[in-house]
């Protein structure tokens, strides 16, 4: 088990200087995730254009891995469609998960997370941004949970 | 003949070596290194005398009980009710018809709450508890509350983690119908002065229950000297099984109180038309109960006084001094409870580095210790954080385990610096 395969410095610099961090007024949606586990809490924030996020913002209180996933997540996915969205959260998923998912080249810095699923019980701190930006984008306010 | 003064022993020192080898996980390692195992307030690890007791059991005597002439439901009938003798020596009741055996501390709280606060409470009585209470010591009073339209008070707590004796004191009138309170904080170790608390509830006709789940591995606890009504504990804090507590309850009250569940066991005679119920401590215990369970529940208790209930708690005290030394002048610890009168558990945070990754970062060093909420989440809003990291210490540490903690904590510093 190897700590630095965990805590790489992209994790290490998003968690210290997280982008797109803060809240967003105006928006169009925004969703809570809620970690139970650990506390993690964050809010997500989301302005639409036409099919597209235009802008995403996010603020909370979180461990590494959480912040840096959610970090990341927001540029990741800046100007990107929703269906190309839905198949990066997919392929995030598999990365986190799977023991043999191989990083592909358009995931960019998010293969910074490949670390994580060594260590099973972080899954849930990582996946916590993608399971509030699906609620955002259904626009439901409720706050999601991953317990 | 001379007569001597009485020499009051003080308590013998701890071989902690010898305890530790009557703890065969400990000889494993985790991430490559020896085990630090700093977490039994969630649950402690369980000696050679108990797994033996228990296997003893399973092996030569397992039968249900109170069913049976065949010789094997009577060799389990007197472990099971032996062991029920055994929990009464061990905090003092007066009989065993006041020890009702639980899953654990959660049932017995929330046998309390159904069976004696839900048909007695309503509108206008009042059940006071404390700002640092453990979900289990939570939970079920809301439900009363919301059942039987009563109203839950919360005594608050102060930056040290203690209770506000004033205000809670304060907060006491004939309304207050039944009071529950920790004996041990789990979440920041405090002890609360639970005589003190006791006694001024009686004075008002208010009824007590003790939670006593962190309190039992790191004190005598007599309930007959502390007075209490109610006291619940788990095994599995005081070196026993999972699955396995105690409830304590003085016989008048609990002669009173309707059953709680039905079934086997709890029963006298059953009709279609009338049941009558059984007596006490059976009539609590509906289906059959975990026997092996509390086989090795009263091996625990044995292991325990072995040791010496004084001499463990002398060790622990003197672990958790030298850990509180060590963090205090650690750059960016801060401790989270720092009452005057603490049990083996010590709470901090690091400036810079989430609990969460703390935690992650000590396992990869082979330290154990718990981080989060610890079921308390509003001691957690109390003090404006999401989660702590929590060594807890047991009668098998040692110093050197302190140094490798503290020797942890560097490393996580070192890898988000």
């Amino acid at each position: 088990m190897d700590l630095k395969e965990l805590y790489r410095d992209v994790i290490l610099d998003h968690n210290k200087r997280p982008r797109n961090f803060g809240r967003m007024e105006p928006c169009d949606a925004h969703a809570e995730g809620h970690n139970p586990l650990c506390g993690d809490r964050l809010t997500l924030y989301v302005r639409m254009k036409d099919d597209r996020i235009e802008d995403i913002r996010f603020e909370g209180k979180g461990c590494a891995i959480s912040t840096a996933s959610a970090s990341l997540m927001t540029e990741a996915v800046k100007g990107k469609d929703r269906r190309t969205v839905n198949e990066l959260y997919g392929r995030i998923h598999s990365l986190l998960t799977q023991q043999d998912a191989v990083p592909d080249a358009s995931l960019g810095k998010l293969a910074a997370l490949s670390g994580v699923r060594e260590f099973p019980a972080r899954v849930k701190c990582a996946s916590l941004c993608w399971h509030t930006l699906s609620a955002a984008l259904e626009r439901s306010a409720a706050p999601v949970s991953t317990e | 003949m001379a007569v001597t003064a009485t020499h009051v022993a003080p308590a013998p020192a701890l071989d902690v070596e010898r305890v530790r080898r009557d703890f065969p996980i400990l000889e494993r390692t985790v991430n490559g290194r020896p085990l630090v195992y700093l977490d039994s307030a969630a649950s402690a690890q369980r000696p050679l005398a108990v797994l033996r007791a228990v296997e003893r059991y399973e092996t030569h005597c397992h039968a249900n009980v109170h069913r049976g002439v065949h010789a094997l439901s009577q060799a389990a009938t007197d472990a099971y009710e032996g062991a029920r003798e055994r929990v009464r020596r061990f905090i003092n009741a007066k009989s065993t018809r006041e020890i009702i055996f639980t899953r654990g501390t959660t049932e017995g709280i929330n046998l309390v709450a159904q069976a004696y606060a839900r048909p007695r409470l309503g509108p206008g009585d009042e059940i006071l508890i404390t700002g640092l209470e453990h979900h289990a010591n939570i939970v079920p009073w809301q439900m009363v509350r919301d059942q039987t339209g009563c109203t839950l008070k919360v005594a608050p707590i102060d930056r040290r983690g203690e209770v506000e004796l004033d205000k809670f004191l304060a907060m006491l009138s004939p309304r207050t119908r039944l009071v529950a309170i920790a004996h041990v904080s789990n979440a920041l170790g405090t002890v609360l002065p639970v005589k003190r608390m006791i006694d001024a509830a009686h004075a008002q006709g208010a009824v007590v229950l003790v939670d006593g789940a962190q309190a039992v591995p790191h004190s005598s606890v007599d309930v007959r000297a502390l007075g209490c009504d109610f006291y619940a504990f788990s095994g599995h804090k005081l070196y026993g099984p999972t699955g396995i507590g105690v409830l304590y309850g003085r016989e008048e009250l609990l002669e009173a109180m309707p059953p709680w569940q039905g079934g086997g066991d709890m029963i006298l005679t059953v009709s279609f038309e009338k049941t009558t119920y059984n007596e006490l401590p059976w009539k609590f215990e509906a289906g059959t109960p975990n026997i092996s369970g509390t086989i090795g529940l009263a091996a625990a208790m044995d292991y325990v006084e072995s040791l010496g209930r004084e001499a463990i708690a002398a060790h622990e005290q003197r672990l958790l001094e030298h850990a509180t030394q060590e963090l205090e002048r650690m750059p960016g610890i801060e401790i989270i409870g720092t009452a005057h009168h603490k049990a083996a558990v010590l709470s901090f945070t690091l400036a810079g580095v989430h609990p969460h990754d703390l935690g992650t970062i000590l396992d990869a060093e082979g330290v154990a210790i718990r981080t989060g909420h610890h079921c308390a989440m509003p001691v957690m809003t109390f003090f404006d954080i999401p989660a702590t990291a929590r060594a807890s210490f047991g009668c098998y540490n040692t110093e050197a385990e302190v140094t490798r903690l503290a020797a942890a904590l560097d490393k996580a510093r070192e890898v988000f610096t």
